[in-house]
């Protein structure tokens, strides 16, 4: 009778070789969930994201957000693998301080988007496992978001979602900001209240539907008079 | 005399005849990502009490990442005093369930006795054995037949075991930590609804293919109780009205 028998998948047993070579692997990547949003607005721009860090099926940590402060002007929502969006916010912010101590003024939000590009492709061959979205406001003070792939690819949106529920929110997102597949309706701009309301709708219907997606919705809010953080809870099953 | 139950005698060994048509579906998705079968990811859980058996499950069935449906029934009815609840592969769980109700339900007719639990667990055995674990149906069955209360549970190599309590599902550790803290023999009947309600609360919490709400069945000699929802999810729809949608006239 077999005891420790492998699971190759569902219902199947893995073949065993008791002679010849097996490969057993490492991978030095895993899947942490998450999912980060940003939306950029006439004078302002908001990142936000969920709080849950998960791996298989398991949860890590409920308060563990997405979103991070590179400058006064500019929120990074960095989600995949945590360990390469803890190392990677590392590296921005000491590229940061050395910009600013050789140049002595701030990067910019276009700066720090160029500057991440060639971080990422820098590491082409071995890549961080991160998806990345810059909200921020630009030198003219509008909102800008600039979205990445995980080699440095990016361009400047106005709205933008990543991560695991991204496939989810991006369709309802060109629905309500872009005003795609919608007939009759004005285009009004964007007012920040309704900003907020709808990206607190988006993420509570995300966490219905995505497994990795809940437990807290945190807002960051970038205005010319700072940034503001609201925390919201969400669903924690 | 248990042949009247068996519709058909299978054939000897494996039957080989779609490995030639999978092999052609492989090369026919892009990126060779065959259809996933949708699976429960679950958490369920079962425990014999003092007057019979109370079954309970979570209500998400999951297809890989996303939540295919929100109130999905894990507990089948087998016959008026065996319940099951399933977990692994949907389909499997469902079938299986449904192909030894019928089974039963001619044993029935045919003998003019109620079927007893551990029947019900000999011919599940068969079946899965015989497919060497091909069905990924992990079950619990749960009943009170004239020999007194049962569990039991069957994983999908056919292995049986006969336990007073018991969790199943990716769901099952979290499940299994609050009834080894809280089981004793002879429980009352809302101690036992209570504790299998915690257990599942916890797997609901902690496993990421369990959630929304929670199913109970309580089995006793006088009936069955299926209560569900036993307890809804208490994540209600809070979102405002900010998401409109146009409305457009169709010629």
């Amino acid at each position: 009778m077999l005891s420790a028998q492998s699971f190759g998948g569902p219902g199947k047993m893995k073949e065993y070789h008791y002679t010849g070579a097996v490969e057993n692997r490492f991978s030095p990547y895993a899947f942490n969930g998450g999912t980060v949003l940003a939306v950029a607005g006439e004078d302002f721009a908001i990142v936000a994201s969920d709080t849950r860090l998960s791996e298989g099926y398991s949860i890590h940590s409920r308060d563990s957000p997405k979103c991070y402060k590179l400058t006064d002007t500019t929120v990074i929502g960095c989600s995949g693998f945590h360990g390469d969006c803890l190392t990677l916010t590392k590296i921005i912010d000491a590229r940061l301080k050395m910009y600013k101590h050789s140049n002595n003024k701030t990067m910019t939000s276009g700066a720090i988007a160029a500057m991440l590009s060639t971080i990422l492709y820098g590491r082409r061959f071995f890549p961080y496992y991160v998806y990345n979205i810059i909200g921020g406001l630009d030198e003219e003070g509008k909102g800008a978001v600039y979205s990445f792939d995980p080699v440095g690819s990016y361009q400047r949106d106005t709205y933008k979602a990543g991560g695991s529920a991204s496939a989810m929110l991006q369709p309802l997102l060109d629905n309500q900001i872009g005003f795609k597949n919608m007939e009759g309706v004005q285009h009004v701009p964007l007012t920040q209240e309704k900003a907020v309301q709808l990206v607190k709708d988006v993420f509570i219907s995300a966490a219905e539907r995505d497994v990795y997606t809940g437990d807290a919705l945190r807002i960051c809010i970038v205005t010319k008079e700072g940034i503001n953080e609201q925390t919201i809870p969400l669903r924690k099953d | 005399m248990a042949l009247s139950t068996v519709l058909e005698t299978p054939e000897a060994g494996f039957n080989f005849d779609n490995t030639a048509r999978n092999a052609a579906l492989e090369g026919l998705f892009d990126g060779g990502q065959t259809p996933k079968p949708l699976k429960t990811g679950t958490t369920i859980a079962g425990v014999v009490f003092k007057d019979g058996v109370v079954l309970g499950a979570d209500t998400r069935a999951t297809s890989s990442d996303v939540v295919a449906d929100k109130m999905c029934a894990k507990i089948h009815y087998i016959s008026p005093n065996i319940y099951c609840c399933g977990a692994g592969t949907a389909a499997d769980t469902e079938k299986t369930t449904d192909i030894l109700s019928s089974n039963l339900s001619i044993f029935s007719l045919n003998s003019g006795r109620n079927p007893r639990v551990v029947m019900a667990v000999n011919i599940l055995q068969d079946m899965l054995y015989r497919y060497h674990g091909q069905i990924g149906a992990n079950l619990i069955l749960g009943g009170v037949d004239c020999t007194g209360n049962h569990l039991y549970t069957v994983g999908p190599y056919g292995s049986v075991n006969k336990v007073p309590y018991l969790a199943m599902g990716s769901g099952d550790l979290a499940a299994l930590g609050i009834l080894e803290d809280g089981f004793k023999h002879d429980l009352e009947l809302e101690k036992a609804k209570e504790l299998v309600r915690d257990a599942i609360h916890a797997g609901i919490m902690s496993d990421l293919g369990s959630g929304n709400n929670i199913d109970i069945c309580v089995i006793t000699k006088k009936g069955v109780d299926y209560i569900r929802p036993y307890k809804e999810s208490e994540y209600k729809d809070a979102r405002s009205a900010s998401i409109k949608l146009s409305k457009k006239a169709l010629r």
